[in-house]
């Protein structure tokens, strides 16, 4: 399978790659690792005019501590580079995730600015950036704005993103001591896309309540969501496996051939408790 | 409009001018006619077009061309040295590691990305390892084999 023609610009600076985008004027897309638009272009789903290639940006690389607690993932870190990452190592949900996403091959190439940018409404990452409240720094000609994740994701691959804006980092909050996270996810085996994969964190303990709960839910939605009836049932005392049972309340739970409306949503219950007793495990 | 990509393939430095769709795949095949790379599924799902890209393994069916400018690929034909076989391709002979032969350019390519990061992988490493590339004849069992002795061989060679 050969993509459409395209020209081709690799962007020598963040400048000369926003500038390009914008001389694109919707045409033109970045291109990162390439590991979700290049098997799009192959199947001429995606048919941009112009590639700007933004692979070789070293400043949009790598982890670091931001002065506020925070910490920032550049855009082009790839998940091979994450889970080589000391830092990013606190983060329960990441080190179960980033091992499982893809195999080596698209870890090695695969950027979290580019996952996050493409929105398959089945990718784990998202998930988890819901959980964690993270927020998405993205930078045009027209300036830097940074959008808080929980109104990114609006719909089978669509986002918050401009055509002419870069995911230029990534912002988690500093780990809370006292809080656990974990990620569980059922994958489809061939594709490796989760049928349903849960981002939970949990903690905060006063008592016999829990005084924290984030649950994120990828693969069943239209889009990943933050799966609000289950942390507020958490909140309000229910034990994990009844607060699990509101995990698709208000969502259209996707259905194909590979899992069917039923199953997925059962399967979305069942992870969403694994999650949340993986989670409490680890503030033991 | 064509691009010129410049990139040293199994220890060959190259000279190619591309269209921009090109992939990778396609040059190695049918450019620089190296055949040992596989494509199958064409989808960035069965790892049989696996090589490595500056020491890591990447699905060359999801690389275009141009990305890899300047960079230093190896494919299966760069693995065998005048000295004979890589230990990879020594041990999946040698431990029956194949049947029809047709993803194991690929499962050594990635195991040389494994090797590359531990000679000394457990079992559950290896199949790790290998979850990106698809066998449909053997099971899997004899792969995980072979690549377990290959990495004893490296760490003897490493040793010696």
């Amino acid at each position: 399978m050969i993509p459409a023609a395209f020209d081709y610009v690799r962007a020598t600076s963040l400048d000369d790659a926003l500038a390009r985008l914008a001389a694109g004027g919707g045409s033109a897309k970045a291109i990162a690792g390439g590991q979700s638009l290049l098997p799009l272009m192959k199947l001429r789903l995606a048919r941009p005019e112009t590639l700007v290639d933004i692979g070789r940006l070293a400043e949009l690389k790598g982890v670091r501590r931001l002065g506020d607690g925070r910490v920032s993932i550049g855009g082009l870190t790839t998940y091979d580079e994450m889970l080589r990452d000391m830092t990013l190592h606190r983060y329960g949900l990441l080190a179960d995730a980033l091992p499982n996403i893809g195999d080596v091959q698209v870890r090695n190439r695969g950027t979290i600015g580019g996952a996050t940018a493409h929105a398959d409404p089945a990718s784990d990452m998202p998930a988890i950036l819901l959980a964690l409240d993270a927020e998405v720094v993205v930078r045009s000609v027209r300036g830097e704005r940074a959008i808080p994740i929980a109104g990114f994701f609006q719909g089978a691959f669509a986002s918050a993103l401009e055509p002419d804006e870069l995911i230029t980092e990534l912002r988690l909050p500093g780990g809370r001591e006292d809080l656990g996270s974990a990620y569980r996810a059922i994958e489809q085996p061939a594709s490796g896309y989760s049928i349903a994969g849960v981002a939970a964190i949990i903690g905060a303990r006063s008592g016999d309540r829990w005084g924290f709960c984030s649950v994120a839910i990828t693969g069943v939605g239209e889009h990943p969501y933050r799966a609000t009836a289950v942390e507020s049932a958490i909140l309000g005392g229910a034990s994990f496996e009844a607060a699990a049972a509101h995990a698709c309340d208000g969502v259209t739970v996707a259905s194909d051939i590979h899992a069917d409306r039923e199953y997925r949503a059962h399967v979305a219950t069942v992870q969403v408790r694994r999650a949340l007793e993986a989670a409490a495990a680890r503030l033991a | 409009m064509a691009e010129h990509v410049s990139l040293v393939v199994n220890g060959v430095p190259r000279e190619v001018d591309v269209e921009p769709r090109r992939l990778l795949v396609q040059l190695l095949r049918e450019d620089l006619d190296l055949t040992g790379t596989h494509i199958a599924c064409d989808t960035s799902q069965c790892g049989a077009c696996t090589v490595t890209l500056d020491g890591k393994s990447v699905k060359s069916c999801t690389v275009l061309a141009v990305q890899a400018d300047g960079a230093n690929v190896t494919t299966i034909e760069g693995m065998a040295t005048a000295d004979g076989l890589h230990p990879l391709q020594a041990a999946f002979w040698e431990n029956h590691g194949l049947q029809c032969g047709f993803c194991t350019p690929g499962m050594i390519m990635s195991a040389a990305d494994l090797l590359a990061r531990t000679t000394d992988p457990t079992d559950d490493e290896i199949r790790h390892a290998i979850a990106g590339n698809f066998c449909r004849c053997t099971g899997y069992q004899n792969i995980v084999t072979a690549i377990r002795a290959a990495a004893t061989t490296v760490r003897a060679g490493a040793a010696g």
